[in-house]
């Protein structure tokens, strides 16, 4: 009886070894099957099969193996078995040996890298083939494929970034296909884009997909504390190093030890802390502030800026050397304007969130809000587009977001015309360009406070009332934006 | 230009991932301009030997089996990558500054040819 798909490796190597048995049992086969070859009847076998000799070299391999590693069977003879299988179970050879000394079946679980670059979880059943003499003849190997059953490392994580990332436009597809890519080093990332891109999301999918994923991950702003605090806080500090500094503190790098640390807006690092980054990436130690003895850290760095670095070197706010450190890898998220198709998609998304967050009722855009939305550029990218969609779904009374339950200051931005106020006053104006890049959101915001303020002739009651804004808050952007004076503002304010 | 090749005693290690031993040679394009360096690896780490190689500026890589993401890393880094070569690491190394390694060859000193 042949063996069946399906049967025990275990099974079919008892099979195999009656096939190979001396007397009777090869006199009946071969009286039986006369032309069938040994090869023949293992291609029937729907497993990889090996058979090698005493010195583990190939004597015959089947079909499901020869299609597993995409050698050839003429091309396998005479080779070292594990050269073939190319399998993480041969310890260079011993595994083989041992089954051949003690002539006990083994079956070990392990896997092969196969010829379509696949690393396949496999079930390796090792048997010896007896001969006439007391010691084995060689050995047969029979794989099982055990990828059914055993779930793939990483398979969870993966899950994990499609939650947390959304996007199916061909760049953000690109930028999917990197992150596995990168998490399979330890060179450091530099991940560029605008703000609200999605940076963090990325660093932290690099982090979860690395072999570093059990260890911590822990991200530090570089551009949110003053100089001497962040270095403490990067570093760490002795006791007594200065006053106030009344126990050890670890810092951040020995807090991610074995981890990553994700250094975010490290654009505005400042410079002399930039030498110690520098130095730290280069020897993996450093002295925390006010001590003596060298820490020694296992840390991977991933960096990220909105700011253009290049520029920065050029303008001498940033080291060249540590850009060079910290650029092995480069990661750049494009802007929402750039992802066509994910605008929707996000929409959709952050919708039906925020709708069950928010026990709301809110169940879809209409088609005019809808077609607003996608006529935006999107300055502020995903968080704000995120930001809008929460305050629609906290706005609208019913279960469609309409035109008026928009932010206002989405139309003065489409266009100035809808402004009822704008419009007579000045129509020679130009419409504002509908996309705009290469700018941070502060300089953004600036822009069109300043514009709007234009429109409405300085009236800032109006300019709030189109902004979408309350006054309050117009005037504590135009006092963060330094677009008033302190005397103007007194005046200012006391009129509108 | 540098050519990395993995390796296991006088062969092309069977894995990339299992590598714990390392040949760098340098070359001219047609000759090596140096005695290719042995390097022994602390441990075996795709990872680590993936930060190795392009911390080296290796242009070529020589292995046997690796993984699609590494290999698709390696290219994305603009690395040329002769995978699932069988046989003599110095044969491999002849054949790949001659231009005639291509990836699932089965040199013949595999089987004990040549």
């Amino acid at each position: 009886m042949l063996p069946r798909r399906g049967d025990k490796p275990e099974k079919i190597v008892r099979m195999h070894r009656r096939i190979n048995a001396p007397e009777p049992m090869n006199d009946e086969f071969s009286i039986k099957f006369p032309e069938v070859a040994v090869e023949n009847l293992l291609d029937a076998i729907p497993h990889g099969i090996a058979v090698v000799d005493r010195d583990c070299k190939i004597v015959a391999i089947n079909q499901t193996l020869e299609v597993l590693t995409g050698v050839p069977l003429a091309d396998a003879l005479g080779v070292y078995v594990d050269f073939i299988l190319r399998s993480n179970i041969a310890r260079r050879g011993r595994t083989f040996r041992e089954v051949l000394a003690s002539g006990e079946t083994q079956a070990i679980e392990g896997d092969i890298v196969s010829r379509d670059r696949r690393k396949i979880p496999m079930r390796f059943t090792i048997a010896p083939l007896r001969g006439h003499g007391a010691e084995p003849a060689g050995l047969v190997i029979v794989l099982d494929d055990l990828s059914e059953v055993v779930n793939p490392a990483g398979l969870g994580t993966d899950v994990d970034i499609a939650e947390s990332i959304i996007g199916q436009s061909p760049k953000m597809r690109e930028v999917f296909e990197l992150i596995p890519l990168m998490a399979h080093t330890e060179a450091s990332v530099l991940i560029t884009g605008e703000t609200g891109t999605g940076k963090d999301k990325i660093a932290e999918a690099i982090h979860k997909r690395s072999s570093r994923a059990a260890k911590p991950f822990i991200k530090i702003n570089c551009g949110a504390l003053p100089e001497s605090l962040l270095e403490s806080e990067l570093f760490g500090y002795v006791k007594g190093a200065f006053t106030g500094a009344v126990k050890d503190k670890p810092g951040m790098f020995r807090l991610a030890q074995g981890g990553t640390l994700f250094l975010t807006e490290i654009g505005d690092m400042p410079l002399p802390l930039q030498v110690k980054l520098l130095s730290v990436l280069d020897d993996h130690e450093f002295f925390p502030l006010g001590g003596e003895k060298k820490i020694q850290v296992d840390v991977r760095i991933i960096a990220a800026t909105h700011r253009p670095l290049k520029e920065r070197v050029a303008e001498g706010l940033f080291r060249e050397d540590l850009y060079y450190r910290l650029n092995v890898l480069h990661l750049h998220l494009p802007p929402l304007r750039e992802r066509e198709t994910d605008t929707r998609f996000l929409v959709n998304h952050f919708l039906r969130t925020m709708a069950e967050r928010t026990g709301s009722s809110v169940k879809s855009f209409g088609d005019e809000a809808l077609r607003l939305l996608m006529d935006y550029a999107f300055p502020g990218n995903i968080r704000e587009l995120r930001n809008i969609v929460e305050y629609c779904v906290n706005i609208c009374q019913s279960r469609q977001i309409e035109v008026d339950d928009l932010p206002k200051y989405l139309f003065t931005r489409l266009a100035p015309a809808v402004a009822p106020v704008a419009a007579p006053i000045l129509p020679e104006q130009p419409p504002p360009p509908p996309r705009e890049s290469g700018q941070d959101w502060q300089s953004i915001e600036k822009a069109l406070i300043v514009e709007t303020l234009t429109q409405t002739r300085g009236n800032r009651s109006k300019a709030a009332a189109l902004l979408g804004w309350g006054r309050t808050t117009l005037w504590r952007k135009l006092k963060t934006h330094g677009l008033v004076s302190p005397a103007g503002a007194r005046i200012e304010n006391e009129e509108g | 230009m540098k050519i990395l090749l993995t390796v296991q005693d006088n062969s092309i290690a069977p894995r990339f991932d299992q590598a714990t031993e390392i040949m760098i040679a340098e070359h001219d394009g047609q000759r090596l301009t140096a005695e290719p360096r042995t390097i022994i690896l602390p441990h075996r780490s795709a990872e680590e030997l993936s930060d190795l190689i392009v911390k080296e500026g290796v242009e070529c890589v020589i292995c046997g089996g690796i993984e699609e993401s590494f290999h698709k890393f390696f290219t994305w880094k603009k690395i040329t990558v002769i995978d699932g070569i069988i046989g003599g690491h110095a044969e491999a190394l002849q054949r790949c500054l001659a231009g005639e390694l291509l990836p699932g060859t089965v040199l013949p000193s595999a089987q004990g040819k040549g």
